[in-house]
């Protein structure tokens, strides 16, 4: 039925404000989403204040210098820092995208950044994407063939690599999911647009023969059909990759072989 | 007791249902059939305007309007049906109450349908 309350730890309360250390030239002040699931408290806005003349362009530049110099328990994920691997994906001023390529220059104000939207939070600024993984596992993400295996590598033509622009350089780091209102809603059955856009970079490929396995598995009124092109996904790319794109192409496929 | 199934087999679910293919391409088909039947109902209301009963009456009960009108109701009502379940299919979680809805929402389509069907119907047939 109807839910009235809100699901614990929704209030964010206001946090603590850290003065800022020494002289500072040019400051910024960052407002970062906190939450410890090892004390009872709820979820709290903490307020940092760095010189950005003494600190990288990116966001992700100033929360590694929160952490180093400021409050070292802040908890975020990062790795590569050149926009490759995913793991900084969190929401930015409002938007979901990776703190290494989102520049502070790039913000007016203040900065606040939060988890990614409706995910469980494990702590602070780490999302839990156990079920995106976990469905991106469902789709089984690798080449399938029956045809022995040819001497050398699965041949394909400059053509057919070329419907896989735009869908191989998807890192996965679930901005565009987290930010699809349908997946918000049903994300234990409908895929979300980084798992759709990932079971269309397999169904566009030349070389796999399981295609008519793959739309069955998935044409289902929720896996795919949740999809109301509302294009969030399209929008918070960090890469720059329409999901949205890529799951139309899917309801294609499905009505070529039905209609 | 916590649920102790792996993330795969949540994932997984029931499995695919195999369908919902058509349920997308007949909203689109309606969509499209709705574009001039709507615009022929605007259209006869905007040249009816302020006619009294007996002229409408008679446009209506005219054999061709009436199965202008029929479409319309058809196509309109089947359109209303497949987006009001997918609405409820979205926002309802709780399974008994997802299926009450769903059950209510054909209920009310066929008898509103039906209703307009046998009024059309009532003026062509008194023609």
């Amino acid at each position: 039925m109807v839910e009235i309350a809100l699901p614990a730890n929704s209030k964010i309360n206001k946090g603590i404000s850290h003065a800022p250390k020494g002289e500072i030239a040019k400051a910024r002040t960052l407002k970062i989403y906190r939450w410890n699931p090892d004390d009872a408290e709820n979820p709290r806005i903490d307020t940092y204040t760095i010189d950005e003349d003494d600190c990288g362009p990116m966001v992700l530049d100033a929360l590694l210098k929160v952490k180093n110099e400021i409050d070292s328990t802040l908890t975020f994920r990062r790795s590569c820092r050149e926009g490759i691997c995913g793991s900084c994906a969190m929401n930015i001023d409002g938007q979901n995208t990776l703190a290494c390529t989102k520049g502070m220059d790039e913000v007016k104000g203040d900065i606040t950044i939060y988890p990614l939207p409706h995910m469980p939070v494990i702590k602070d600024l780490v999302p839990d994407l156990t079920t995106l993984y976990a469905q991106y596992e469902s789709i089984e993400p690798w080449l399938k063939t029956d045809t022995p295996k040819p001497q050398a590598e699965w041949k394909q033509s400059r053509e057919d690599r070329e419907k896989l622009d735009g869908l191989y350089e998807c890192i996965l780091c679930a901005c565009c999911s987290t930010s699809c209102p349908s997946y918000w809603w049903n994300s234990d059955k409908y895929l979300g647009p980084a798992v759709l856009l990932q079971a269309y970079r397999w169904l566009a490929d030349s070389r796999d023969e399981a295609t008519g396995d793959r739309l069955d598995d998935l044409e289902d009124p929720f896996r795919v059909y949740r999809c109301h092109t509302i294009m969030n996904c399209a929008k918070a790319c960090p890469k720059g990759l329409s999901p949205a794109k890529a799951i139309s192409e899917i309801k294609k496929l499905m009505v070529a072989r039905e209609v | 007791m916590s649920d102790m199934r792996t993330p795969l087999s949540r994932a997984r679910g029931l499995g695919s249902a195999k369908k919902g293919t058509h349920h997308f391409w007949m909203q689109r088909v309606t969509a499209l059939a709705n574009i001039p039947l709507t615009l022929f109902l605007v259209g006869a209301l905007v040249v009816h305007a302020g006619a009294d009963y007996a002229t409408m009456t008679a446009f209506l009960g005219n054999p061709l309007v009436g199965v202008v009108m029929l479409l319309l109701i058809v196509s309109a009502i089947y359109h209303m049906r497949l987006g009001l379940q997918v609405v409820i299919e979205d926002y309802i979680h709780g399974e008994a109450s997802k299926l009450l809805a769903l059950i209510a929402n054909n209920f009310f389509a066929l008898t509103i349908g039906v209703a307009c069907c046998v009024a059309v119907l009532k003026l062509v047939t008194a023609q």
